[in-house]
């Protein structure tokens, strides 16, 4: 176990080298900088600028400057806003994001759990029918447009909400509905397949005859093995929380990092890109290795596998 | 890869003697009638065979042209000159739907299209020799599958211009991952059965083994991996367009379309009403389909 998570950490490790590596030079490559934007700066200010943010030394020494701050956990100076660094404004965004995305977290695990197994032990009856709809048509229908569409019916025509904004706790319902409900639904369909194999299989049998309650039978037996698909898909699905923050914070105007990340790649801020990449980058990848962990531990077959 | 649309034969088949036709592609035929009793699913094949005649087909019957803009009229809701409304230049919804879907069907296959190749390519050369190679290739899949590569896809369409073979390339690049695993885990097994070591004794060459032999002894998951990729790309492409990294203005996709009806929504909701049902009907039926397939196909998924 203890060789298996050394050898995913370093895969990890790796990994982000590679990623941080791969964003260096993609974002240096393309033509036009930071500053070409502003119209009115001269050469001996733009060489000026260049020379403040080290951007005359050759690519080589600025990546082996840019990597050794990094060991700093120093992500760099903003090129766009003057005098704040990409730590600053992450640690200002950052928090927006986190809230939006474990609360829709909560919601998809709360509703798509809950609905995968009223499925699965009603199977083939209306309660079946009811909640493998809803995952399907979640699955269907992409947050953009149900987004909008909940905007209009309940912020605009009915008014129970702000169509915008990220203030009171009301304005927290309608982007973590949206963005919950659209990881909801394939939470519930692997919840009821993975319920269904188990439910076949002799140790369900066993419990059953020993008299235990139907509800014990289901969480405290089938749910264990039922639930292995759903932990396995929750790598995937917090990334993709994060990621479709980037829809959401935009629909719903949410001061958050996603909307910063793309603002900050159409303004070619380098450094605040370069920073949000690694922050996805590390999430990402910490989830991942944890989701691996998390899944040898609950089943060791995955640990003899690889 | 021609081998994937030639009817394959399922497994080796006895030296052709005066058979009865019935016999042919057994399989297939079986797999086509358990799809065919599937409702959802021909519900899925039938709308989408509408949906795809209406984009190809519909804006030649149509009166209006795609650009062809109305400003004295501006928006106006559905009626019966314009079907489904217009938007505020006053141009023609359901033709600007038809062409748009042109483009976001043509993304869509396109982009899967490149995952195809790249996936089944690497999975199966990963695959058959085994071994080193295939560990560095497999792990090096690992890797990759760990990066954020939905950002990488983002930070390539801001940088380097909107172009839209940018975005295949890019949206295939990614695509392609969970493709090469399949058809890897597929050749494993398959390569170990007594008509490859046949072929093998007869002094076939390694690519003809590959193409010919196992290749499409494995169309079963492939055919439904990729009717499941197809709705994951045109997703992928719409969420582009959605934030203005995607298709570019003059030309439309449903993404692009949703994205315009959804900053309009409140004065003209039809911009945003119509897009997003036809888009969301066509990711439902591919999916359904996709689902219907791998019932009639008897795949058994591993991941899913």
């Amino acid at each position: 176990m203890l060789r298996f998570i050394t050898s995913r950490f370093l895969q990890s490790l790796l990994a982000l080298f590679l990623v941080i590596t791969a964003t260096f030079f993609m974002v240096r490559f393309v033509p036009g900088g930071p500053f070409t934007a502003e119209k009115a700066v001269t050469p001996e200010i733009l060489r000026n600028l260049e020379a403040h943010y080290g951007l005359d030394k050759p690519l080589g020494h600025q990546y082996l400057d840019y990597l050794g701050s990094l060991a700093r956990g120093d992500l760099g100076p903003s090129f766009k806003y003057p005098n704040r660094t990409v730590n600053e404004i992450i640690f200002d965004k950052v928090p927006v994001s986190a809230e939006l995305g474990s609360i829709s977290l909560a919601v998809a695990l709360v509703l798509g759990i809950g609905l995968g197994t009223l499925a699965a032990i009603r199977r083939n009856t209306w309660v079946d029918y009811i909640a493998s709809s809803f995952g399907m048509i979640g699955i269907s229908i992409p947050t953009f447009v149900v987004g909008p569409l909940l905007v209009l019916a309940l912020a605009i025509h009915l008014g129970w909400f702000n169509a915008s904004g990220w203030y009171g706790p009301a304005d927290r319902v309608l982007p973590a509905l949206v963005l919950g409900i659209a990881y909801a639904a394939p939470i519930s369909r692997l919840t009821r397949g993975g319920l269904l194999e188990v439910l076949n299989q002799d140790f369900i049998r066993t419990a059953r005859a020993k008299g235990a309650s139907e509800f014990r039978v289901v969480t405290r037996h089938a749910l264990r093995g039922g639930l292995l698909p759903v932990v396995s898909f929750l790598g995937p699905a917090v990334a993709g929380i994060l990621t479709g923050s980037f829809v959401i914070e935009t629909i719903f105007q949410i001061p958050g990092i996603g909307r910063e990340f793309v603002n900050s790649a159409f303004n070619r801020d380098y450094t605040l890109v370069l920073g949000t990449v690694i922050l996805y980058a590390v999430l990402i990848m910490a989830l991942n290795l944890a989701v691996d962990i998390a899944q040898a531990w609950m089943n060791p077959k995955v640990r003899l596998e690889s | 890869m021609t081998s994937f649309t030639s009817p394959a034969p399922v497994a080796p088949r006895p030296a052709p003697v005066d058979e009865p036709v019935e016999q042919g592609n057994s399989l297939w035929h079986d797999a086509w009638l358990r799809l065919r009793k599937n409702k959802l699913a021909t519900f899925g094949l039938a709308s989408l065979a509408v949906i795809a005649f209406a984009c190809l087909l519909g804006p030649l019957l149509s009166p209006y042209g795609y650009e062809a803009q109305n400003l004295d009229l501006g928006a106006s809701a559905p009626s019966g000159a314009h079907w489904l409304g217009t938007d505020t230049l006053g141009r023609d919804l359901l033709v600007r739907l038809l062409f748009g879907g042109r483009i976001s069907l043509a993304v869509g296959l396109a982009a899967t299209f490149v995952a195809l190749t790249i996936g089944v390519v690497y999975g199966a050369v990963a695959g058959f020799f085994g071994g080193k190679l295939d560990a560095l290739m497999m792990r090096s899949v690992d890797i990759m599958y760990s990066m954020p590569f939905p950002i990488f896809v983002i930070l390539l369409m801001v940088l380097f211009g909107r172009n839209i073979i940018l975005l295949f390339v890019a949206i295939g690049a990614v695509e392609w991952l969970t493709m090469a695993r399949i058809v890897r885990s597929q050749v494993m097994s398959i390569k170990k059965m007594e008509f490859i070591e046949a072929a093998r004794s007869l002094g076939l060459g390694r690519r003809r083994i590959i193409f010919r032999h196992i290749l499409p002894n494995m169309l079963g998951p492939i055919i439904v991996y990729t009717t499941l990729t197809i709705p994951g790309v045109m997703l992928l492409e719409a969420f582009l367009s959605f934030l203005g990294l995607g298709v570019q203005p003059p030309m439309s996709s449903w993404g692009v379309l949703i994205k315009d009806g959804a900053e309009k929504m409140e004065e003209f909701p039809w911009l945003l009403v119509f897009p997003g049902t036809v888009f969301s009907l066509t990711l439902f039926s591919l999916n359904f389909l996709g689902d219907g397939l791998r019932d009639a196909l008897d795949v058994r998924s591993s991941k899913d």
